[in-house]
């Protein structure tokens, strides 16, 4: 049986009930402890840094060459807290509620309220530590809004917003590496969780510039690796992102919950052509400002500017008057899809929607040239202060948007496409972030909690700064404090001889497989069959013979791979290739989830389970759960339920009308 | 705009490792689209070289969005390539034309050794930010973040440094291997905030003498760096550095 852990008494209390009673563990006992952190994204930094501060030994991991351009780098829109500086009604209870209904209830109502209780924290911390916040005039601090609520609460640092916050979070880190209580580990990658007497005791790591494997002992270890989007070959993730460690602990034992909930997010730019790489995310806070419309005719061939105003189709207004264009995610995603696969698609390739800056340049021009008493401007004039504004607020995102496709989107409408985003699923953790494997704590995108079906902007800052600054600081020590007695453990324990072992030859076997195929060529079929059959829109035929496909990949894979170099020096390839054989299984686990889960909810959209409207249509009945899946054997998991109970927030159908 | 394809000839250094003596090689590539970023070039060559049985060309990158500061490359004598206030990850092939030839070398410069072909080892600058590049607050209890207002012009500054994204270009530009622009974008990111003063004098002079001590040069205005670095960090930076050293050495 699972065991959530959940603390007893009423929502709002649960947290403090639980700081008030969980055991610490005493100065001097902390300096003995040993804390393994891998990844040292926004999760992984601040968890380090604030570990090390309270006086743990803490080894940090990342495979880049500097924590500071780990993933959490490129978020751009903002980080949610429930401050109400606006004071538009917002609260700790709304923020809960939003992020619970936004998951489509498929998240634990007792952690989604810890995450809106620390929220506030976050934002006072991040500002002390000299994170430079958008402001007001009048010095305070200032807010947008985001999808799926109807309430300021979004910070943001113009569209660099995670950049920020990481480099916040770095410096603290590089401050604690400087005292000496964290020793970082850069370009180091995990390959295997070490686990001796049923307890997560340390980890082996590549050295990416030697290829040596190198072995470390922790008291506990902390997985904060980030999401897994780069399964579909092609998402907004950067190019390094895996699932490798989740998956190497998934193996040994820790359950994988929700795996097939993925993010797609509306707003990207489309896919050029097939030596794409990576697609770029415009930020969701573009739709803020932006307004997104397909022309009324199908395959109308006219440039954006000659299609009359009665000739555009709004159509995220249309359908859904009372958020418009500000509809969660999966919705917006959904709707785009209906209307490009109804022909209605522009640009090139049809696959594609416009996201429209005109009126809101218009709209801000006006009260620009209103302050300024230029009431009688012309058009032009009050284009030219409008764009200022713009460029104020967006101004990053739009220079990426023309380095990408060379169109200037101050004059043209953006052209935009749905695209993988963020994986709510992750690794299945307890009230206190632990895995099913004693001792292995996971945070941030890797773990599954507080999203559900679908995540809301601006709250996976959020999750993980909330993470690591704010919650495993008290969750650790209920665990060590039982471990204070545990002297470190030598590397030389078999149990250390073994994992690396195992990691040393499934590099050889890879590396001698010597056949015709690079690992691109692999990632990039299985990135076409999981986006064709286990993307934004899944049935019971598709997922079937997805996983058919995947185990004949597998199978080629094994056969036919081909990589330079060698093992024992720095080989990109050989990364990749370990990465791709993971994400490759992976697949298989998402397809299998998507296949069981019958019912639509937030990302999740199975054909079969829809509204006459064509809406998402949950099955609460039968599926009101956290999906947690067991490795069993190649091929073989068996399936956890964790049922949700939901005593507040009241599941009901969404609506966004 | 119009797409168009080209033929090119690259020239790239390869070095197999830090101790070995790198070379240039040349390679061509064809029916490269123009709509392509440079990596994806990169990677289309990198593709056949293993096909070819070739060790394909190593070199850093991770958001490809221009955020992440990893990738480096030396194209044609300017870090980052051609366009102006960006990334080699966000360069793209129409900026190029069929027949062009492109040198592509790693960053040069002492404190920056070469790992393997265009891979450098930045840590150096990890290093100075340990000198002093923070705010000392553990995290904890600060006060309600709205109880300090901060001039909005000082926080857009402020800003405006924070967007440093410690590639390291402005060291592969300047004769003198200068870090003085990375540096003082993080002391004036700190100290134009009111949170950033109390270790305003000691922030400047342990991070000028960490970066002295891994071996970059001194400045001398040649203003190289400010013209190649993708977010456009000013030199008034560099200003502000040497003020808030000089006030740091005054008051010592
Ligand atoms: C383009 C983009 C924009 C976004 N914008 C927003 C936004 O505006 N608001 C918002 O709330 N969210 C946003 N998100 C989502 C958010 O950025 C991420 O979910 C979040 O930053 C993840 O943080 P993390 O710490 O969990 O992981 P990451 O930042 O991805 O860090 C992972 C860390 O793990 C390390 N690592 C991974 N695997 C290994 C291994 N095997 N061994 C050793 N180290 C390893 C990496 O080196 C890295 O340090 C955005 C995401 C994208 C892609
Ligand atoms: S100052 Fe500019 S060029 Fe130098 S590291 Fe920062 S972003 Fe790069
Ligand atoms: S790869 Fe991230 S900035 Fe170029």
């Amino acid at each position: 049986m699972l065991d959530s852990k959940i603390p007893p008494g009423a929502l709002e209390h649960k947290w403090n009930e639980y700081k008030g009673h969980v055991k610490l563990v005493n100065p001097a006992n902390k300096r003995k402890i040993e804390i393994i952190v891998v990844g040292t994204g926004l999760a992984g930094a601040s968890a380090a840094a604030s570990l090390g501060e309270m006086g743990y030994k803490v080894k940090a991991y990342c495979f880049q060459d500097s924590p500071r351009r780990a993933h959490s780098i490129a978020a751009q829109g903002g980080i949610n807290a429930a401050k109400n500086y606006q004071n538009d009604g917002d609260s700790v209870f709304r923020l809960f509620y939003d992020t619970i209904k936004g998951g489509d209830y498929r998240s634990r109502e007792a952690n989604v309220h810890r995450l809106a209780e620390v929220s506030t924290n976050i934002i006072d911390q991040c500002v002390a530590q000299g994170v430079p916040f958008a402001r007001e005039y009048g010095g305070l601090l200032s807010n947008r809004s985001f999808g799926g609520t109807q309430v300021q609460r979004t910070f943001y640092a113009a569209g660099q917003t995670g950049q920020q916050l990481l480099i916040g979070a770095y410096q603290a880190l590089e401050r604690q590496i400087s005292l000496g209580n964290v020793t970082m580990y850069a370009r180091h990658e995990m390959q295997e969780l070490v686990i001796i007497d049923g307890k997560a005791r340390g980890i082996i790591t590549r050295n990416l510039i030697s290829g040596k494997l190198e072995r470390h002992f922790g008291h506990t270890v902390v997985l904060c690796t980030g999401g897994y989007g780069n399964v579909f070959y092609l998402s907004t993730n950067a190019m390094g992102c895996n699932v490798t460690a989740i998956w190497k602990a998934h193996k040994k034992g820790a359950f994988f919950g929700n795996p097939c909930f993925t993010q797609i997010h509306p707003t990207c730019i489309p896919v050029s052509g097939d030596y794409q790489s990576k697609l770029t995310l415009m930020s969701e806070s573009l739709r803020n400002d932006g307004r997104i419309w397909v022309p009324k005719k199908q395959n109308d061939n006219r440039k954006p500017g000659e299609i009359p105003e009665e000739e555009r189709d709004y159509y995220l207004e249309r359908r859904y008057p009372a958020f418009g264009n500000l509809v969660p995610r999966d919705v917006a995603s959904r709707a785009a899809k209906e209307r490009c696969d109804a022909g209605y698609g522009v640009g090139t390739s049809r696959q594609a929607v416009y996201l429209d800056y005109a009126e809101a340049i218009i709209r801000y021009g006006k009260v620009e040239c209103h302050k300024l008493g230029l009431e009688n401007s012309t058009t032009e004039v009050i284009r030219q202060y409008g764009k200022e504004v713009i460029k104020e607020k967006y101004g990053n995102l739009f220079d990426m948007y023309e380095k990408i496709t060379g169109e200037n989107p101050y004059e043209v409408p953006m052209r935009i496409y749905p695209a993988v985003h963020y994986t709510m699923g992750g690794l299945w953790v307890d009230y206190e972030l632990m895995t099913t494997i004693p001792g292995l704590y996971c945070m941030g995108e890797a773990n599954f909690s507080d999203h559900g079906a679908n995540r809301l902007g601006a709250s996976a800052l959020m999750q993980g700064l909330a993470d690591g600054y704010f919650v495993i600081p008290y969750t650790i020590g209920n665990y060590l404090s039982d471990d204070i007695r545990t002297a470190n453990i030598p590397t030389d324990h078999p149990a250390f001889e073994s994992a690396e072992l195992a990691v040393s030859d499934r590099m050889t076997r890879l590396k001698n497989i010597n056949g015709t195929k690079t690992v691109e060529y692999f990632h990039k079929q299985l990135g076409k069959i999981m986006w064709d059959k286990c993307g934004m829109a899944r049935n019971e035929r598709n997922l079937k013979e997805a996983i058919t496909e995947i185990q004949q990949l597998k199978k080629e894979f094994f056969s036919d791979l081909k990589i330079p170099g060698d093992i024992y020096e720095m080989n990109p390839e050989l990364d990749k290739a370990n990465r791709v054989a993971d994400f490759i299984e992976l697949g298989e686990l998402m397809c299998i989830d998507a296949l069981n889960r019958k019912e639509s909810c937030g990302g999740h959209f199975r054909e079969e389970m829809q509204t006459e409207e064509g809406e998402a249509k949950r099955d609460d009945e039968h599926f009101t759960y956290v999906a947690a899946w067991e490795f069993k054997s190649e091929h073989e998991w068996e399936l956890h339920p964790e049922t949700l109970v939901f005593d507040v927030a009241k599941p009901t159908q969404r609506s966004y009308k | 705009m119009e797409h168009y394809k080209m033929g090119l000839t690259l020239k790239i250094w390869r070095q197999k490792n830090s101790q070995s003596k790198g070379h240039f090689a040349t390679y061509k590539v064809e029916d490269i689209s123009s709509e392509m970023s440079f990596l994806e070039m990169i990677d289309v060559l990198n593709e056949r070289l293993i096909r070819e049985g070739e060790d394909p060309v190593a070199f850093d990158h991770d958001c490809r969005e221009g955020i992440c500061g990893t990738c480096s490359m030396y194209i044609n004598g300017r870090p980052h390539g051609p366009w102006h206030a960006n990334t080699v990850c966000q360069l793209h092939m129409r900026a190029y034309k069929d027949g062009d030839s492109i040198t592509i070398e790693p960053w040069r410069a002492n404190a920056f050794p070469v790992i393997k072909d265009l891979i450098v080892d930045r840590s150096a600058f990890d290093r100075i930010i340990q000198a002093g590049g923070y705010i000392s607050i553990n995290t904890g209890n600060p006060v309600d973040a709205n109880s300090l207002p901060v001039d909005k012009n000082l926080a857009d500054a402020s800003f405006a440094a924070a967007a440093c994204i410690g590639c390291g270009a402005c060291v592969a530009a300047c004769k003198n291997s200068s870090a003085m622009l990375f540096v003082s974008a993080k002391v004036s990111h700190l100290a134009l905030l009111p949170q950033g003063h109390p270790e305003r004098k000691s922030r400047a002079l342990n991070m000028v003498a960490q970066m002295d001590k891994e071996g970059f040069g001194g400045c001398t205005n040649t203003q190289a760096c400010e013209s190649v670095c993708p977010k456009e960090i000013s030199m008034t930076n560099i200003a502000k550095l040497n003020s808030e050293f000089i006030f740091a050495g005054l008051s010592e």
